[in-house]
């Protein structure tokens, strides 16, 4: 099994026609995705890449039963774009675009707390189910169908991780890339529980990095409710204070969001933390014999 | 994007925040004048992209204009040192003259977001003029905290609860609550990641004024606000992040010696820790970008190498999208076009890996290959010794 997408999944891909939209369908469906929509406002009645274009995601909906969209919009029209996918009762929205005004993604958050709806990301890889369904811009060949599980905040830093657990046979039920931004739609809490009852992912990595209190935050929830061994790295433990690292979210800022008090929470909830990078692969294997 | 107390305080006073009678200087003829103007006694105000001013010595009182001038002639040029500018400070280019104010109470007034709750956090406290870190961890219960629904609105309630955070009430309700109204205004218009006066004053003839500024914009919404791009002062950044910004290249200098150039922010973080552990020092933070290309790439070697401190190069890239022959190929033409003299180690992974690879080898250039991050950290460490 898997969490979120799977062989069921219908995509649509808001901003098909654009270069990046056009590219990542392409390598989507070539993975196995079905893509069967895309939404262009004003290009409706069109056919792009073999998909028909639609001028709404509620007729993505209607016309092809899309159950899951992708968003590869400009930043100054990405919240426009997860507000209308969630308007239209769309049941998994994955953005994929980088530098979303903070205040707009507050608005955001507001509606998509009253609906149905689960964002992933913005400023994210995407999220695939290797062997079944990939939403997103990760690399699918470095992936391999197995049973553990990756949350992370970072795009290349979890191709590390997963290239560590594919090279030692470790295949993965469900990767999510939750974003790198101050708001994001889902979180690491909320992937946790997922993975916590899904019956074919057996341990998870979560790989969080410097700013807020999210992975202080799951710790707790970890320490509490988690029945599978969670495996814990945390980036920017060399990082200076008050300096943006690459992601807007990843910020020290008045002394708190740092690495250290990030790893101590996780180790006092029983994770297992490793301090360097390059020990996730091998971390996760230990967990798996029942190793501490 | 930073921006400084006066500029900040000019925002302000655009939406009507009561602000101290003042101007800005760039030299101590002008601060003659502007006290002149202002008459009485003057605060004379060193503005540079840091806290801990006051203490540092950039913030003075003149009882008169000979003194003013006298006082921003030792200021201008001075390297200011605060808790937040680390030991090299920050030199003073200009200075904000502002009225003397009879102080009666000094507050604290905040809006940030809030992460957890994903919404914007207004925030008053009694205790002003304090570090407000140490409030919130040494006497939470002193800050007052109003999280403001998006859907809602900032509204008088919210308003009125803030005044009362501060003891406020009676005559000084009505004007507390305007001024609460016109900084939530300010934040969300100018789409402000971070809005601070500390401190917040009661002067004694009961005015409420803010006499301290501090404006974070969100970066990502500067699009939107192209009126505040010139309020950005490059003479605050470092000249090599500068340039990197220009190529689009996320660049943070530090101060050891191994320069890396990475793809992905999160792997960059995790290659300057791992440097770390291999018992090196990370030069810098480089994030080249998803979709680097060769120019790029060139982009960012020459600006790493423009660090003098780099003695060792570490390259570690993981090609998805992006392939790893196209990266090894950017590499060795930026490499051989540059004279790169400082050994350079390159980790390649994912697609195209082995073709990277053979590039790289069959280049005669003086690359080493690592195998890992773990390998490719301890052999540029060594090669840094």
């Amino acid at each position: 099994m898997s969490i979120l997408v799977d062989k069921n999944t219908r995509l649509a891909v808001q901003g098909i026609t654009g270069r990046e939209g056009t590219f990542h369908t392409r390598q989507c469906m070539e993975y196995g995705t079905k893509v069967v929509a895309g939404v262009t406002p004003g290009k409706g009645g069109t056919v792009h890449e073999g998909v028909p274009v639609f001028n709404t995601v509620a007729e993505a909906i209607e016309k092809e039963g899309a159950n899951a969209t992708v968003i590869f919009v400009p930043p100054q029209f990405s919240a426009d774009a997860i507000m209308e996918a969630i308007t239209a009762g769309m049941p998994l929205i994955v953005c994929i675009t980088e530098g979303v005004p903070t205040l707009d993604m507050v608005r955001v958050s507001a509606l998509l707390a009253r609906s149905k709806s689960r964002l992933i990301g913005p400023n994210c890889p995407g999220i695939i189910s290797p062997g079944k369904c990939k939403i997103g811009i990760m690399p699918g060949r470095i992936f391999k169908e197995g049973n553990v599980g990756v949350i992370s905040r970072s795009g290349t830093l979890t191709y590390e991780g997963v290239g560590q657990l594919t090279n030692r046979g470790l295949g993965q039920s469900t990767c999510i890339g939750i974003g790198g931004d101050p708001i994001i739609g889902t979180n690491f809490i909320d992937a946790l529980q997922m993975y916590n009852s899904d019956p074919d992912t057996h341990a998870v990595v979560m790989i969080g990095e410097i700013g807020g209190t999210a992975e202080e935050e799951a710790s707790l929830y970890i320490k509490e409710n988690m029945k599978k061994p969670v495996i814990g790295f945390i980036a920017g433990q060399t990082a200076p204070p008050g300096r943006r690292m690459g992601h807007a979210g990843a910020i020290i800022s008045g002394g708190k969001g740092t690495a250290a008090e990030k790893m101590a929470a996780m180790r006092s909830a029983g994770l297992h933390v490793v301090t360097s990078p390059a020990d996730i692969g091998d971390a996760v294997v230990h967990a798996l014999k029942g190793g501490r | 994007m930073k921006i400084h107390e006066y500029q900040a305080k000019k925002i302000l006073a655009q939406f009507g925040v009561p602000i101290p009678r003042g101007e800005v200087a760039s030299n101590p003829h002008e601060v003659y004048d502007i006290a002149g103007r202002l008459g009485g006694t003057v605060v004379v105000k060193a503005q540079i992209h840091a806290g801990g001013r006051g203490k540092g010595g950039g913030v003075k009182l003149a009882k008169d204009p000979s003194e003013a001038e006298a006082i921003a002639q030792q200021m201008f040029g001075m390297k200011l040192v605060t808790h937040q500018t680390g030991p090299e400070g920050r030199t003073v280019r200009r200075v904000l003259i502002e009225e003397g104010l009879r102080i009666k109470k000094e507050y604290y007034v905040g809006i940030v977001i809030d992460r957890a709750s994903q919404r914007p956090v207004f925030m008053t406290s009694t205790e002003g003029g304090m570090d407000i870190e140490k409030v919130a961890a040494e006497t939470p219960h002193l800050i007052h905290k109003e999280y403001i629904d998006p859907t809602a609105g900032f509204q008088a309630f919210n308003a009125r609860r803030l005044a009362f955070g501060l003891g406020l009430t009676g005559d000084l309700l009505g004007p507390a609550a305007k001024v609460m109204f016109a900084l939530h205004r300010a934040f969300e218009s100018t789409d402000a990641s971070l809005l601070e006066i500390n401190p917040f004053l009661l002067t004694e003839d009961g005015k409420l004024i803010a006499l301290d500024a501090k404006i974070n914009l969100d970066d990502n919404a500067l699009y939107r606000h192209k009126e505040y791009a010139e309020l950005r002062d490059y003479n605050e950044e470092d000249p090599l992040e500068i340039r990197a910004s220009r190529y689009g290249i996320n660049y943070i200098r530090l101060d050891g010696n191994i320069g890396c150039m990475v793809n992905g922010a999160g792997l960059a973080m995790a290659t300057m820790d791992i440097i770390k552990i291999a018992g090196g020092t990370p030069a810098n933070f480089l994030d080249v970008g998803g979709g680097a290309t060769a120019e790029q790439v060139r982009n960012a070697f020459q600006i790493l190498l423009g660090d003098k401190n780099v003695k060792a190069v570490l390259i570690n890239i993981f090609g998805g999208i992006m392939r790893c022959d196209i990266v090894a190929s950017g590499v060795v033409e930026a490499a051989r076009s540059m004279g790169v003299t400082v050994p350079m180690v390159v980790r390649l992974e994912g697609t195209n890996v082995e073709r990277g690879q053979e590039i790289l080898k069959t280049s005669g250039l003086k690359f080493t290959v690592a195998d890992g991050m773990k390998d490719a950290a301890e052999k540029v460490v060594a090669l840094a010794k």
